[in-house]
């Protein structure tokens, strides 16, 4: 099939960005990434940089792939990763306009890649069990009730890729952040220290600069592990009654 | 050189217990004062991180990636194993080691292996107290499943996403740490030199790879936990990332890379469709539990499914040959994935491939659904099910069992795995050889650790489902934050290293000029296009059966690519900004040497073992044929510059099991 993308280049963080044109040849089974490797190899065989973009696992599941394909981030399928995206997808003379996830949180290191470390600081503030190696009891001495554990794995699910930032009109993080308390308080072993991780996780996502929530959804939408918005109105009743606990 | 294994003395079953229990201990006050750098955070990384952060070193972390979260261990999917017994199957910390030595083909360290099958019921603890949301029975206790290779049912997991959620438990643990500033955290760097002051590991060399400045670290000592390097295969399943790039740079000091020929093939992927193909996608051993493989009886069966004339719905269950069941009936589809991949190439071989390449077998749900439909029936009181009620009910249990997997399956080929059977073939999965270490887990080269699977204890010729992410775990949490003390109690008064020692200054010219080096040929092939040449080298000559007359081409093809390398690599931009391209040719360059000690190791070793099969050794019925009187031992290869790699010998003793012969039968 016969493409034409446009896709976004920015030499770096400061420089102006600006779509660049390219017209491409792919082949139906081959993935997203795969169709812009056959790219890259074109502009380096012509002497010129590749597109840079971030990937690693290319099956789904390490959360770095991190671009909007006509609009939206992982392009058009629903549950799907750009890079479980195949080329299936699109049929001969479509054209393909590929950008970075554009957050103010998430600023643009070169071309495609954005850096997304804003996520792991919020984690650092209490995305966790406190608990040192060596200071658990026997598994089985912590049951959980098998929907609940399953309830669990749903929030546990996020890949951390940002594409509910993306998104957002707001650029809010709250699929993110929600995703991680819920996934903890859901579990017996995360509910003693939940007030505190509700509060300092919330302080730190404002810190980041992350959008206010206004309940457009959008975020679950296009979140490639279908992660509900319920998490959302969860997080939202967690903070509130978190505020009013006495210490 | 002699290899001096540091294995404890005393029965098996005591040896770890007795020496963690009369080991040197550093006081708090000390462990202060003493700075650790640990490259590479996936579950082993991550896990020692953490918990060595937590006992109050100091510790500095570094991955490549632009956050610890990303590592491939989180792509793997079908559990981890350990000996908790709670399926009152039989199951013991004795049958875990016995099954892991077995099943690595009788290459692995005795002391080693049972240490891990000691530990691997406190990873299980630690992960759940983490909040590892694993799969629950009704009653709320912990569930488990069957992998291959083994027959009691002892693998924990969280639907098809383990490794997933494993690594999210060891990288919140490590995020606290970072929090509590006792973890320094170093993303986007990539490890690019290992540099020694007095024969000792000191410190790092790294690349910081958003703005290209080579920096200098310092620490009392050096742990790897950077995996292992299937990418020298330029397809396999691990991440486009994965590299040999920093345990290379620890054998290029001085370091041995034991039993490099090891590597691990793993039965169901997907198979390749193109030339295009950037790396191959795993469908977990566990669907083996449930799939039945085989390919047509008939050759022109297959050759018309390999036209598209025919699919696998067209071949009558008289014409269809379930190999593994045939051929192996007391462990059937789930025998250990080397003689599992081993089958399906005999039966591409003959020409009974089912895609288009006929490099493809079938995996078949068909009767797991109606055996499930039909159970699911009666359990709903369903007393005369039709079979579309059969068919609906069972795609459901399926689908609750590996739902994501079929998904994952029908995104990548576009065809309905509940409908038409999976195709899968063999593809690079897991290389159980690596950095030589002793029972403390330390190199040959003082205060250089290794971990993971970028070490080589464990899994000796061939790993068992579900134990590398044991594996990274027990040596990450329950192994190096002990045996390190072994090397940090006597330095407890050697005060913090200065990075402008005259070692790190030459240590870092000799990675500028490396990297100049790269970017001055100015040639006119893509750094990918000499990956890909190298992989198709290895595949052909190194890959799941290897001959002497292939291994000594392919020594020789290797050596003349790097040569090529050297002269017509095209890296474009520049050195001091965010550069991928540049980061994968210092990958391919160290790939294009370690290919090389790879097929020395297995044209040196004459023998048939595990994942090493060479076609000369191998028994009437064609199953590997291992030499035991000659062969076991680890070898261990010295890199000489200029030179040819040198093989030292660690000779393995069995006190506690009995060598046989390898049946499934």
């Amino acid at each position: 099939m016969q493409l034409t993308l446009k896709v976004w280049r920015q030499k770096n963080g400061n420089a102006q960005g600006r779509f660049e044109h390219h017209n491409i040849e792919a082949e139906e089974h081959m993935s997203f990434l795969e169709m812009l490797d056959v790219l890259n190899e074109k502009l380096i065989s012509e002497k010129k940089e590749p597109v840079a973009f971030e990937h690693d696992c290319r099956e789904g599941i390490c959360g770095a792939c991190s671009m909007v394909i006509n609009g939206r981030p992982h392009g058009p399928q629903t549950g799907t990763t750009t890079c479980q995206l195949h080329m299936r997808a699109y049929k001969s003379g479509d054209t393909i306009t590929i950008e970075p996830f554009r957050a103010n949180s998430f600023p643009v290191i070169k071309d495609l890649v954005v850096d997304r470390s804003s996520f792991d600081r919020i984690i650092q503030a209490g995305g966790y069990i406190s608990v040192n190696t060596g200071q658990a009891p026997d598994g089985n001495t912590i049951p959980v009730e098998k929907d609940q554990a399953s309830d669990a794995f749903d929030s546990a699910t996020c890949i951390g890729c940002g594409a509910c930032v993306a998104a957002c009109p707001n650029g809010s993080a709250m699929l993110f952040t929600s995703a991680k308390v819920n996934h903890l308080e859901q579990l017996p072993q995360g509910k003693v220290e939940h007030n505190r991780r509700v509060k300092d996780m919330v302080k730190q996502m404002d810190k980041e600069g992350f959008g206010k929530c206004s309940n457009v959804g959008a975020c679950s939408v296009e979140c490639p592990k279908e992660i509900s918005v319920e998490n959302i109105a969860a997080l939202n009743r967690h903070y509130l009654s978190s505020v009013f606990v006495k210490k | 050189m002699k290899l001096d294994s540091k294995v404890p003395e005393g029965p098996l079953a005591e040896k770890w217990t007795k020496y963690r229990g009369s080991m040197n201990l550093v006081a708090p006050n000390n462990k202060r004062r003493l700075e650790v750098i640990i490259v590479g955070t996936g579950l082993a990384g991550a896990s020692a991180a953490a918990t060595m952060g937590e006992l109050g070193y100091n510790v500095k972390a570094f991955t490549f990636h632009d956050s610890p979260r990303r590592a491939h261990s989180i792509a793997a999917q079908g559990g981890i194993n350990a000996a908790k017994n709670y399926q009152n199957d039989g199951d013991s910390v004795y049958r875990l080691f016995y099954d892991t030595i077995k099943g690595g083909d009788y290459r692995s360290r005795e002391a080693n292996v049972h240490r891990l099958a000691e530990c691997s019921t406190e990873i299980i603890d630690q992960a759940v107290a983490q909040g590892v949301p694993f799969a629950r029975e009704y009653g709320g206790l912990l569930a488990n499943r069957s992998f291959g290779g083994v027959q009691v049912s002892r693998t924990f997991y969280a639907r098809g996403q383990t490794g997933q959620q494993l690594l999210i438990g060891a990288y919140s643990a490590l995020s606290r740490q970072i929090s509590l500033g006792n973890v320094k955290m170093y993303n986007r760097h990539e490890m690019l030199d290992l540099v020694l002051v007095d024969g000792k590991a000191r410190g790092i060399i790294t690349r910081n790879l958003l703005t290209g400045e080579l920096e200098k670290h310092a620490a009392h000592c050096v742990v790897l936990a950077t995996g292992g390097y299937g990418n020298v295969f330029y397809l396999s399943t691990n991440a486009m990332g994965c590299n040999v790039s920093a345990a290379w740079r620890a054998v290029k000091k001085g370091a041995l890379m034991a039993n490099p020929c090891f590597t691990q093939i793993h039965p169901t992927c997907i198979p390749v469709s193109g030339e295009y193909q950037s790396k191959l996608t795993l469908m977990s051993e566990s669907l083996r539990n449930d799939g039945r493989v085989w390919v047509p009886k008939k050759l022109e069966d297959a050759k018309a499914i390999q036209e598209g004339k025919k699919t696998g719905l067209d071949i009558p269950e008289e014409d269809r040959d379930y190999y593994l069941e045939r051929r192996y009936p007391a462990f059937g589809n789930l025998v250990p994935r080397d003689v599992a991949s081993r089958a399906a190439k005999t039966a591409t071989d003959e020409g009974k491939g089912v895609v288009r390449t006929g490099l493809g077998v079938y995996l078949d749900f068909a009767d797991a659904i109606d055996r499930y439909g039909k159970a699911a029936a009666h359990s709903k009181g369903i007393d005369n099910p039709t079979s579309s009620q059969i068919l609906e009910l069972g795609e459901e249990v399926v689908s609750q069992k590996y739902g994501n997997l079929f998904q994952m399956y029908e995104k990548i080929t576009g065809e309905n795995p509940y409908k038409q059977p999976m195709k899968i073939y063999p593809a690079v999965h897991y290389t159980m050889g690596g950095i030589w270490v002793d029972y403390n887990l330390e190199t040959n080269i003082p205060g250089l650790f290794a971990l993971g699977e970028a070490n080589f204890s464990d899994h000796g010729a061939n790993r068992l489902g579900a134990s590398a992410l044991m594996q990274g775990l027990a040596d990450g949490y329950f192994v190096i934050p002990y045996t390190i003390g072994q090397f940090l109690s006597n330095e407890i008064r050697t005060p913090k290293f200065d990075n402008n020692l005259p070692e790190f200054n030459a240590a870092e010219k000799d990675t500028r000029t490396r990297i100049e080096r790269l970017m001055s040929v100015n040639g006119n092939q893509s750094v990918e296009s000499f990956h890909r040449k190298l992989g198709k080298i290895m595949w052909e000559y190194c890959g799941m059966s290897r001959n002497a007359e292939g291994l000594t081409k392919g020594i020789k093809l290797i050596q003349e690519l790097r040569e090529e390398f050297y002269k017509d690599v095209f890296v474009p931009g520049d050195q001091n900004e965010f550069n991928p391209e540049l980061e994968k040719a210092i990958r391919v360059e160290d790939f294009l040497e370690m290919g090389e000690v790879m097929m020395r190791d297995a044209l040196d070793r004459n023998e048939s073992c595990g994942g090493h099969f060479r076609e000369e050794y191998r028994s009437e019925e064609g199953e590997a044929k291992r030499n035991d009187e000659d062969y076991t031992y680890v070898a261990a290869w010295e890199w000489k510059e200029g030179g040819q790699p040198q093989v030292h010998k660690e000779e393995l003793t069995f006190e506690n099991v009995e060598l046989k012969t390898r049946s499934y039968k």
